[in-house]
């Protein structure tokens, strides 16, 4: 009864682009840009619908999906679509540890100026929806069969035919409202109303528009509308010059600001080909953990603050507010920003620093063991977020959820895991994966992720390795005209999709940023479905979005 | 319970008695100023927040004015749901095409006489995003403002520091 089995998954352990290559044949070429972990590809815009089905089953999810204008380079508009696809398709539990680690496909399609269209990818991909709203907004690139055609991002008293990421679009175009509308979603029977809610909310928080309908207390819809902080962040990158590109990406996402433009960097390096020096490297990851540990101590405090518990805000807060003035301390700001740059890290460590993080270290772990005992021990607490706001792990996967969203509905996510980028290669990182996917589990991955960053700031601090955290002989970045490049990372939300193009004068031509926000946003709306309006907050809270980071 | 009691009691009162970062001038101007809020704002200022397209890194700072360690309410400063009950408008951000109308209504419905305070760079002149056809750049673009406070993002001590200087302007 082996046998069978055994053969079915070595059939499936075909090389997907093997799969694909027979499928297309000819249409499909392989760029010579290709390299280690990621596959760049290009197939006619009409094929990549199939393409898409053929990557999805086996295993792939859509990491990204966007526009390009080429025409500088003598072409008209393009197609692009990242995949993450596993190594080796998953085979069960019961699979070999590669499986844990994912590579990228990317697939350029070439897309007509006279007829700007392409067949959707939302019949299999949930997080085509927004992706494709979003190039029809910004590029009035058409998605044929897409269920939905609002605008995103993009509001309705925008100008007309006015596409801001085309390259005849100034940057600074005159901008004349129009008396546009939105279609809302609508609940009809009795009993049901609805609740509008923003874009100013009643906190400290950024602007977005819910609108929940209602029966009694139960949630019967969820529905989000963002591009409030809509700032035209891509466009302006355009006009920016690399060397000050990292900046902006540093201010994407103001709590990611070392992911983000640790993201940006990579993509920079990697299209330049530009070499980090060892010690700028590690720096870097340094600066990723302490990001990912003070946020996860703030939002675990807020969590339990929505759920009216005010004393792990006030103790979560106060060790925040440690890591946070260390980091000023150490490094000169308090969220460590523009601490990473292109080539390496603009902060350094002497031997004093060293001991003073392990010291902090020490006094941190203490702190907040005692707490998540607490945490763990309060009923009033415990009744609020545990069963409240699931996520299967069937939704999750449906959707493409991302981050600790992703592992705390059972998915293997983390990106140090699955595409390990330097020098995680190295450090071996424990991935945290809960199952029930309510607003404990989210907690509980965080919580134990806090306990990881814990462990690798130690490990990179005992491994830190000597000389310059920059590159010593100066730095230029200087592309190969229309050479593009990716940067991967794992923020503390989860995976940043940093993508960059260089114009045929080498300088930048197209920047796209992932920000885990823009997928995760579909699973809140799941989320909540059947919850009851006050726990709305909690799980809320508990993805802790960034508007900034969706909206761009 | 008792792992609570033993915390609180463990963690003391961390709260500072003078901020940090802060001379002795501004102590002297943050203790007059206490004065002035208990005197002229009836022992209770309130503050309004408004992102208008910030990257949320001055939202995280303003957060932290209440973290224990300022604990900005024993100056009698605190934080409001509703623009009508506020007193002071601490605004964010490089004003986003999307957010303008948004800002202006909840401007207006906040009550006369009200300080509008643009905290961080971007308020203050538009910042790393400048000016395009999504942001109108800073504030004042937009509405009125009357105090300004740099940075990117301000500590939550500089916006104590600000917020003591537009009281003392009103």
């Amino acid at each position: 009864m082996v046998a069978p089995h055994f053969k079915q998954v070595l059939v499936e352990k075909v090389l997907v682009e093997q799969v694909l290559a027979e499928q297309f044949g000819d249409l499909l070429r392989t760029s010579d840009a290709s390299r280690d972990g990621v596959l760049i590809l290009s197939l006619p815009a009409d094929e990549i619908h199939e393409a898409a089905r053929i990557l999805k089953k086996s295993g792939g999810r859509l990491s990204a999906e966007w526009a390009t204008d080429d025409t500088p380079f003598g072409r008209e508009l393009a197609l692009w679509t990242a995949f993450a696809v596993p190594n080796v398709p998953d085979s069960g539990p019961d699979a070999g540890p590669d499986t844990k680690i994912d590579r990228f496909i990317l697939i350029r399609s070439d897309v007509p100026l006279s007829n700007p269209a392409f067949p959707t990818l939302t019949g299999h991909f949930a997080a085509a929806y927004r992706f494709e709203r979003i190039i029809l907004s910004f590029f009035g690139i058409d998605s044929i069969g897409h269920p939905d055609r609002r605008p995103w991002i993009r509001h309705e008293d925008w100008p007309d035919g006015f596409f801001p990421l085309r390259k005849d679009a100034p940057i600074d175009a005159p901008f004349v409202r129009s008396n546009g509308s939105y279609e809302w979603i609508r609940g009809e029977g009795e009993g049901v109303y609805e609740i509008p809610v923003g874009p100013v909310h009643a906190g400290i928080i950024e602007p977005g528009h819910f609108r929940f309908q209602a029966v009694g207390e139960t949630i019967l819809n969820l529905e989000e509308r963002l591009g409030y902080v809509h700032k035209g962040i891509e466009k302006r990158f355009e006009s920016l010059p690399w060397t000050e590109g990292a900046r902006l990406a540093g201010r994407i996402s103001g709590d990611s600001t070392v992911a983000h433009a640790l993201a940006w960097c990579r993509a920079v390096e990697d299209m330049a080909g530009l070499l980090v020096p060892p010690r700028g490297v590690w720096l870097r990851a340094l600066f990723l953990e302490r990001e990912r540990i003070a946020n996860h101590l703030g939002d675990i405090g807020a969590i339990a603050n929505d759920a009216a518990f005010a004393f792990l805000l006030a103790q979560l807060s106060r060790l925040r507010e440690d890591v946070l003035r260390l980091n000023k301390r150490l490094f000169g700001h308090r969220l460590l920003m523009d601490m990473i740059v292109p080539g390496g890290a603009a902060a350094d460590l002497d031997a004093k620093g060293i001991e003073a993080i392990r010291t902090e270290m020490d006094r941190l772990s203490a702190e907040f063991e005692r707490l998540v005992v607490i945490y763990d021990e309060n009923p009033s607490l415990q009744d609020r977020v545990a069963t409240t706001g699931v996520v299967t792990k069937k939704t999750a996967a449906d959707l493409g959820l991302v981050g600790f969203a992703a592992r705390a509905s059972g998915i293997s996510s983390d990106r140090r895991v699955r595409f390990p980028f330097p020098p995680y290669d190295e450090l071996k990182v424990s991935e945290a994966i809960r199952h029930s996917g309510d607003v404990n589990d989210r907690v509980w991955v965080r919580i134990e992720e806090v306990r990881e960053s814990i462990r690798l700031i130690r490990e990179i601090l005992a491994r830190l390795p000597g000389g310059s955290a920059l590159p010593s002989d100066g730095l230029s970045i200087r592309p190969q005209p229309g050479r593009t490049g990716l940067g991967i990372v794992e923020g503390w939300r989860g995976e940043i999709v940093t993508w960059v193009q260089a114009g045929p004068s080498g300088k930048v031509s197209r920047v796209m940023v992932r920000d885990p926000s823009q997928v995760n946003w579909l699973g809140l709306e799941r989320a909540v479905l059947g919850n009851i309006v006050p726990d709305f907050p909690l799980c809320n809270k508990s993805f802790n979005q960034s508007y900034s980071g969706h909206d761009m | 319970m008792l792992r609570i009691l033993y915390q609180t009691l463990r963690t003391g009162t961390v709260t500072e008695k003078m901020l940090p970062e802060a001379d002795k001038e501004i102590e002297i101007v943050g203790n007059a100023l206490k004065e002035e809020v208990h005197k002229r704002f009836h022992h209770s200022l309130t503050i309004r927040e408004i992102d208008a397209g910030s990257c949320n890194g001055c939202e995280l700072e303003i957060h932290a004015m209440n973290n224990p360690y300022y604990d900005c309410e024993r100056f009698g400063v605190h934080f409001t749901a509703s623009p009508r009950f506020a007193d002071v408008l601490f605004v964010t951000g490089p004003v986003s095409r999307n957010m303008e109308i948004a800002l202006k209504r909840t401007v207006d419905a906040a009550p006369d006489p009200k300080i509008v305070v643009a905290v961080g760079d971007c308020a203050a002149c538009g910042g790393a995003f400048g000016t395009s056809y999504a942001s109108l750049g800073a504030v004042e673009n937009v509405v009125p403002v009357d105090v300004k406070v740099p940075g990117c993002p301000p500590s939550p001590a500089a916006l104590i520091r600000a917020l003591l200087e537009a009281v003392g302007r009103s």
